[in-house]
């Protein structure tokens, strides 16, 4: 594809016997040499499975050992690398069908800024995973080769700064430390895992992976920004072109979908139902605001963000919603209540604003985004309730439905351990008893719970089976 | 004549105000940091919003004087800066989708006095006096060293919000050109206080102590935090809100103490005397503390947690989505609050304390003065500010304009150099 790098490629070929020297990549180097249809095809595929299972691991919120292990069994299956002293192995071969596949996944992905958010991802966790499972010698080799711009903190300044490197978490007093502009590693100025001066991150030695990942996302990123820029010229390869469309599609296709207003069940909700089903099908996050909004006749932004789809997708019409809303605000009076809220509930039916259809939120994007601040009361009550106020909450919440004060120690077990989602599972497990659901079954064949309308879809599709929904209620 | 009164400026007086006192030029040298206006000034986004509410999103201009041409056309109760785009925001439509994104933007900050209505004693809401000001000063003090000592950044131009709050700009290079990423980065790292109005404990930054399961010291940043908090802690805490002198308040504080046995003396103590002041009841926990043993292992935790509590009820509480996003926009300096009819001036952080939100100019206030030096027409419009108690402030940003214009300056010359 690109001619200048040619000569590059093959005085690296004379130094170390390989065409491809390492098995990790920067992917810097497109292939150079003709690659027929089915092979652009197959490296691409292969590839995309991989990428695909991570995406579905990052969708199942799998702690990082599963997706690791994951991760690696997939590349080993469809994309090998092996080490260089494999020499029973074509590991040129496999190098170069890796690369390949890197780069038209490159072309079918730069299309779109979502596309690309998510190729990096997925993209950056293979390679960080591949780099994990690599022998210290060889990162050794790869980290020379790299270019990374990286300078050793003297011995005179890790000195003047002791007392504060000290406090870094885990620090040793025989670390040795690098220093970057701190723009490079994000990630670990987020944790503060480094200590800052002036805008320079002094990074722990056993930390320089994180550089290595980052540099790694950074030049992908800028390389897909180019890529997009030059796409036009691409698009005259007609025969190219719908193999790219095609690879785009299969990646979208296999995630889990969003829960938009048209994966209701169909059925319209009046606003005056709004309250008993809340008592009998919300999880817990949708109980609380609906026990806010009761109480204090008001929610705050992003509680009345996260309630608000959550009713639309449930299949509260926006007339409905108006209804519904203009009710529980009582503290307002009509003129107040069209001129501040009006709009705003307008606006998460997309029919105000830039009129998209906003989809409900997720349990990863209650859990991860917008947290919660002093004042708010959205969120996920899981995470974001102290241990106490939890416990409270879920003996007044669910005891009418079932749950006691036995179920407690193993429910805050599963919030201890910061698997939210599952204690979340657990409690719709307690509260179907009565319609045979048991530890385990999850709200559904074992499924976790990964988004409120799937809860309170799953808990209407109970009742709905065990027959008439009034009886439920004791 | 300043006044405590806040008087809600009229269409008309907004008009005078944006043609004879809003200081465009000084603006356009802030934002363009050179005076030749360049894609920072012509690709960045302004958004009016008109007397009728009407939000006009996607306005850019070429000049200082268009910019103000249009302000006085539209007349708007105020406008918010946005990112500079990759062209211009006025041309978006004709652009192909996706060749139109942010690419820099001041890093921005925003401090608003309603994330502490759950420890301010003496106002709540929209209200704001000189004793929760404290709150916002040593907000101040604790993000502008961050920003300078840890960052690196040098260009910060603090803003009163016009009611409650304070905003900050950075408008270093580095800071304009940070991605999404690095500002959610930056801004996790400078949080502090989480957790909803449900979780008792908001402050949880202790790394665990590897292979011992406690807690261990505060991240080094955190810790320059409590050393520069622990006497406004004292002052406004403990004295002027007095915090914990209500039941509602030292049981919230007793939630914060590890120590059981130690709670429920002090319990039993304060509910005894009931009128004990905060000030007193924190000396009741410093000496709890000293009668445990040096070895003991309740008396580390309880330190910690003293110093939990610090950080807690003083550490800057940011409202984290403004400076997330490149694409978030934030209200002009120098625009007139639409409730209290203050203009948002700027503040020198070094006088943050001397600083009285009752004592800023109104655009009313403002106007009277103009009247007052006579009509006597002055050669140049823009220069009508210098007549009136406005001037000291755009004096402010004209001088801290000069001081980006000069670093910029520089730099090229430096850049220059090396060819
Ligand atoms: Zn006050």
């Amino acid at each position: 594809m690109h001619k200048s790098s040619r000569k590059i490629v093959a005085e690296v070929q004379v130094h170390s016997g390989l065409k491809y020297p390492h098995r990790l990549s920067l992917y810097d180097q497109p292939p150079t040499e003709d690659i027929t249809i089915e092979e652009f095809e197959t490296c691409a595929i292969d590839r995309l499975r991989v990428l695909s299972e991570i995406e579905s691991c990052y969708a199942r919120n799998r702690p990082f050992d599963e997706l690791k292990e994951i991760t690696h069994s997939q590349s080993e299956k469809h994309i090998p690398l092996d080490h260089n002293s494999a020499t029973t192995k074509d590991r040129d071969g496999q190098r170069r069908k890796d690369n390949t596949g890197h780069f038209v996944l490159r072309l079918a992905f730069c299309r779109s800024e979502d596309l690309r958010r998510r190729f990096v991802k997925a993209e950056t966790t293979l390679f960080r995973v591949r780099y994990m499972n690599t022998t210290i010698s060889e990162r050794r080799e790869f980290h020379k080769s790299g270019d990374f711009d990286w300078t050793l903190v003297e011995v005179e300044e890790r000195k003047k700064y002791a007392s504060e490197l000290k406090l870094v978490p885990d620090a040793s007093p025989e670390d040795q430390y690098l220093k970057v502009r701190w723009t490079r590693v994000p990630d670990l100025v987020e944790k503060r895992r480094v200590l800052l001066k002036d805008g320079w991150a002094y990074v722990p030695s056993r930390e320089l992976s994180s550089i290595v990942f980052q540099e790694f996302q950074t030049r992908l990123e800028r390389a897909l920004a180019m890529t997009a820029k030059a796409l036009p010229w691409m698009d005259e390869d007609t025969r190219l072109e719908p193999i790219l469309a095609n690879l785009s599609q299969g990646f979208i296709a296999g995630v889990g979908s969003e829960w938009g207003a048209n994966e209701s069940t169909g059925e319209e909700i009046r606003a005056e139902m709004v309250d008993e089903l809340a008592h009998k099908h919300f999880p817990m996050c949708m109980r609380n605001l609906q026990e806010n909004l009761k109480r204090n006749h008001k929610l705050k932004h992003f509680g009345r963000l996260q309630y608000g789809l959550f009713l639309k997708a449930l299949g509260l019409s926006i007339d409905e919603a108006m209804v519904f809303w203009r009710k529980s605000f009582t503290g307002y009076n009509d003129d107040e209540f069209n001129k501040k809220y009006k709009y705003n509930i307008r606006h998460l039916y997309g029919l105000e604003g830039r009129r998209a259809n906003y989809p409900a939120k997720s349990c990863q994007q209650i859990l991860m985004n917008d947290q919660p601040g002093a004042e708010d009361s959205h969120g996920c009550p899981y995470r974001h309730f102290s241990a106490d106020n939890l416990q409270t909450a879920l003996l007044s919440m669910y005891s009418p439905q079932g749950l006691t004060e036995a179920d407690l120690p193993e429910i805050m077990g599963t919030v201890k351990a910061e698997a939210f989602h599952v204690a979340c599972t657990r409690v719709f497990e307690i509260t179907h008893t009565t319609q045979n659901v048991a530890k385990g079954d999850g709200i559904g064949s074992g499924e976790t719970v990964t988004h409120p309308n799937q809860y309170a879809a799953a808990s209407r599709a109970l009742e709905r089976a065990s027959g008439d929904g009034d009886t439920v209620m004791r | 004549m300043p006044s405590a009164e806040t008087e809600p400026p009229t269409p008309e007086l907004m008009l005078v105000f944006y043609r004879r006192l809003y200081p465009f030029k000084s603006i356009f040298k802030w934002l363009n940091h050179e005076h030749t206006p360049g894609r920072l000034f012509t690709h960045r986004e302004i958004a009016f919003t008109l007397q009728n509410d009407v939000y006009l999103r996607y306005n850019s201009f070429t000049t200082a004087d268009e910019f103000k041409k249009q302000t006085c056309t539209l007349n708007p109760t105020r406008f918010e800066i946005g990112p500079v785009y990759t062209a211009r925001p006025r041309d978006r439509k004709t652009i192909r989708p996706g060749a139109f994104t942010p690419a820099q933007r001041e890093l921005v900050f925003d401090v608003d006095m309603t994330d502490y209505d759950s420890i301010r004693t003496c106002c709540s809401g929209a209200d704001i006096c000189k004793r929760c000001w404290g709150f916002i000063g040593a907000a101040v003090r604790v993000l502008d060293t961050a920003v300078r000592q840890q960052f690196g950044y040098r260009h910060l131009l603090w803003v009163y919000s016009g009611r409650r709050g304070i905003h900050l700009w950075v408008s270093d290079r580095e800071a304009m050109g940070l991605t999404d990423d690095q500002r959610r980065a930056l801004v996790d790292f400078l949080t502090v206080v989480q957790g909803g109005k449900d979780m008792n404990k908001k402050v949880n930054v202790r790394p665990v102590v590897k292979g011992q399961g406690r807690a261990g010291d505060l991240p080094p940043s955190i810790q320059q935090a409590v050393d520069q908090l622990a006497d406004p802690f004292g002052d406004l805490i403990l004295q002027e809100q007095d915090c914990f002198r209500g039941e509602a308040g030292w049981k919230e504080l007793l939630q914060l103490i590890p120590d059981s046995k130690i709670v429920e003396r002090l319990e039993q103590k304060w509910t005894r005397s009931e009128d004990r002041s905060s000030y007193d009841k924190w000396t009741d926990l410093k000496e709890e503390i000293k009668a445990l043993y040096k070895t003991s292992q309740a008396r580390q935790p309880m330190k910690q947690a003293m110093q939990d509590i610090i950080l807690q009820f003083t550490y800057p509480r940011l409202d984290a989505e403004v400076s997330k996003h490149r694409n978030h926009l934030l209200k002009a300096p120098f625009c007139v609050h639409p409730k209290t009819g203050r203009i948002c001036v700027p503040i020198d952080p070094e006088k943050i304390d001397e600083f009285d939100p009752d004592l800023v100019p109104t655009v009313g206030q403002l106007l009277r003065e103009l009247d007052a030096v006579a009509s006597e027409p002055s050669g140049e419009e823009h220069s009508d500010w210098e007549k009136t108690s406005l001037k000291p402030y755009v004096d402010m940003l004209e001088k801290y304009a000069l001081g980006l214009m000069s670093e910029v300056r520089k730099d090229r010359l430096a850049n220059d150099m090396t060819w």
